[in-house]
């Protein structure tokens, strides 16, 4: 796992970001990075700036300083929409599903970029068949469905849009172990396909086990960074950071 | 003891319960014995006036689907769009009767009012574009009082340029819509709210399925859910706010010209008006539900006709009294309007 980080070419890179809600920082001078092909996570506790990071990165943010290049070109202070285009679709924090539409509407919304026909339609088989409980359930109104299966939705969404990187902030909030269980093995299949993939959790130890590269943010700072393995069998980080899990 | 102090409050509940159950039937009770007795009384003259509250309800209808769609997406009460439906109604007197001459209905008049009716409809599309562009964008993460104040203010500067374009005096001109009726059976069907009725359920058919079924629609549906979760999908949330008002305001120059083609008048203080039945409308029906503003606007026509022109109605001077007790009415039983959902929930 290791090697591929140096060989990789990098994907996303995020240099001196900082965030700020008016007077409140809540991101300072991060620098991250993420390679094809990686899964990496950013952790910390609530309030770490995690969320911020990735609503800047998707342009719902604007930062106050610092930059943001995908694939090379910068991505930072354009509209959201743009980002999309570019290749990095999100399944956003607390879900944010469209409730008043069927399961089916919203991920005919996660492709509305997307041109081919073909392979919409393929694209949305694979979903369904990653999440049958999205295929039974293919008609209701995503808004009446439980909080797991609207995570499904969410992550099955994003996966419409054709991402080259996939951006998850908490994938397995507020769901049952069984369906946390699933959505890790889910992520590791979207990451075998081809996707590459940045991943936001609380679940810090899932997070780590499935995951090459690992940032920890504290405070709005990176705190530490370094391979997800080295990171989970560091005691004093686990007592640190995964304490309680 | 225990037990009656227990039981009061539910025997209360039920009661009040009880007592909406027998108010809603007895008004409903005194309404329809009131239209049956009109009915009855002259069967034609209650059908002419129903097709005349048709026609001004299709009217309603065209303009409160303008507040209805902008209310839908960004939660703003566009106080201005009654007066832009009034720059549709001057601007089309002004290129149809002034600029064309056309005055009477001749074939080349009518091709002429078809002319001045996508005219009318870019005109205030644009229109409305522009102000959102320029006086709401910039505050739309603002508080909300802050936006509904700004449309008042807008609704001031239209009202300003109709003053200035129209003068202050209405205008009286002769229209290309017939003002003859023509008789079925003895009911008397004006010629013109035969044309407004039938002009105003194309564009509202088009209008909803634009709005259901276009992947634009869909977008301007993501938007009013959650914008946020729209710009995540690559939606250009900017521009599906502004085609929503390019839609709103289309429908208010069509209204416009109907009006002004109806009444053969047009003066700069119109929209406040029509503009508030308008809006009434939208909230009768449930605000951000289109059928419901379609609904909203047909009913409160028909019960203007019905109140205006029955031989046992109220009458005239009595109009905004019925419409507004009737809104009043129905928001204490049916808050949300009659096809509004009791609440917009995020998840």
């Amino acid at each position: 796992m290791s090697t591929e980080r140096t060989n990789s070419p990098v994907m996303l890179s995020v240099s001196d970001l900082t965030v700020a809600y008016g007077a409140i920082t809540a991101v300072q001078n991060l620098n991250l990075e993420v390679r094809q092909g990686e899964i990496v996570t950013l952790i910390g506790s609530n309030g770490a700036g995690k969320s911020t990071t990735l609503r800047t990165i998707s342009g719902l943010l604007k930062p106050k300083s610092g930059q943001i290049t995908f694939e090379g070109e910068t991505i930072s202070g354009k509209p959201g929409h743009e980002i999309v285009k570019a290749g990095l679709c999100q399944s956003p924090e607390g879900r944010r599903i469209f409730p008043r539409m069927s399961v089916d509407e919203n991920l005919e919304l996660g492709a509305f970029l997307q041109k081919d026909q073909e392979l919409i339609k393929a694209t949305r088989e694979r979903v369904l068949d990653l999440f049958p409980r999205l295929r039974e359930r293919i008609d209701q109104k995503a808004g009446t469905m439980s909080g797991g299966e609207q995570q499904m939705l969410a992550v099955g969404r994003a996966m419409m849009g054709q991402p080259k990187l996939l951006i998850l902030d908490e994938p397995s909030m507020g769901l049952a172990p069984v369906l946390v269980d699933v959505i890790f093995e889910t992520i590791e299949k979207i990451r075998e396909s081809g996707t590459t993939i940045l991943l936001v959790e609380q679940n810090a130890l899932a997070a780590l086990r499935i995951a090459d590269y690992a940032y920890v943010l504290e405070s709005g700072h990176l705190k530490l960074e370094g391979y997800a393995k080295e990171l989970a069998d560091d005691p004093a980080i686990a007592a640190a950071y995964l304490g309680g899990h | 003891m225990t037990s009656t102090t227990a039981s009061a409050p539910r025997a209360s509940v039920n009661v009040g319960k009880l007592l909406t159950r027998i108010s809603i039937v007895l008004i409903a009770a005194v309404v329809i014995y009131w239209l049956g007795r009109n009915f009855l009384d002259s069967p034609t003259q209650f059908l002419s006036v129903g097709i005349t509250g048709l026609s001004n309800g299709a009217l309603y209808a065209l303009i409160a689907l303008g507040y209805t769609l902008v209310y839908g997406i960004i939660e703003l009460i566009n106080f201005a769009h009654g007066d832009l439906f009034m720059l549709g109604a001057v601007f089309s007197y002004f290129f149809l009767t002034s600029f064309l001459g056309a005055e009477g209905a001749t074939p080349r008049n009518y091709a002429m009012l078809g002319l001045t009716l996508v005219l009318a409809m870019v005109f205030c599309a644009t229109l409305n574009v522009v102000i959102e562009r320029l006086a709401y964008r910039r505050l739309r993460d603002a508080p909300k009082l802050a936006p509904l104040i700004t449309a008042v203010g807008v609704s001031f500067v239209l009202q300003f340029i109709g003053l200035k374009w129209n003068g202050s005096a209405p205008r009286n001109f002769t229209t290309v819509l017939p003002q003859t009726s023509f008789t079925v059976a003895g009911v008397v069907v004006p010629w013109n709210a035969l044309a407004i009725i039938s002009l105003t359920i194309p564009l509202l058919l088009v209008l909803v399925t634009l709005v259901n079924k276009t992947k634009q629609g869909r977008a301007m549906r993501a938007t009013a859910q959650d914008k946020d979760a729209a710009r995540l999908m690559g939606i250009d949330v900017n521009k599906t706010i502004s085609l929503v008002f390019a839609l709103g305001g289309a429908m208010a120059g069509a209204a416009g010209l109907m009006f002004a083609q109806s009444v053969g008048t047009v003066a700069y203080n119109i929209g406040f008006q029509l503009g508030l039945i308008a809006f009434t409308s939208a909230v009768l029906g449930g605000v951000g539900n289109l059928y419901g503003a379609v609904l909203g606007g047909f009913l409160i026509g028909v019960i203007q006709g019905f109140n205006d022109g029955l031989p046992f109605g109220p009458g005239q001077k009595w109009s905004q009294t019925v419409v507004f007790t009737i809104l009043i009415l129905l928001m204490v039983y049916k808050p949300a309007g009659l096809l509004g959902k009791a609440t917009t929930e995020k998840v």
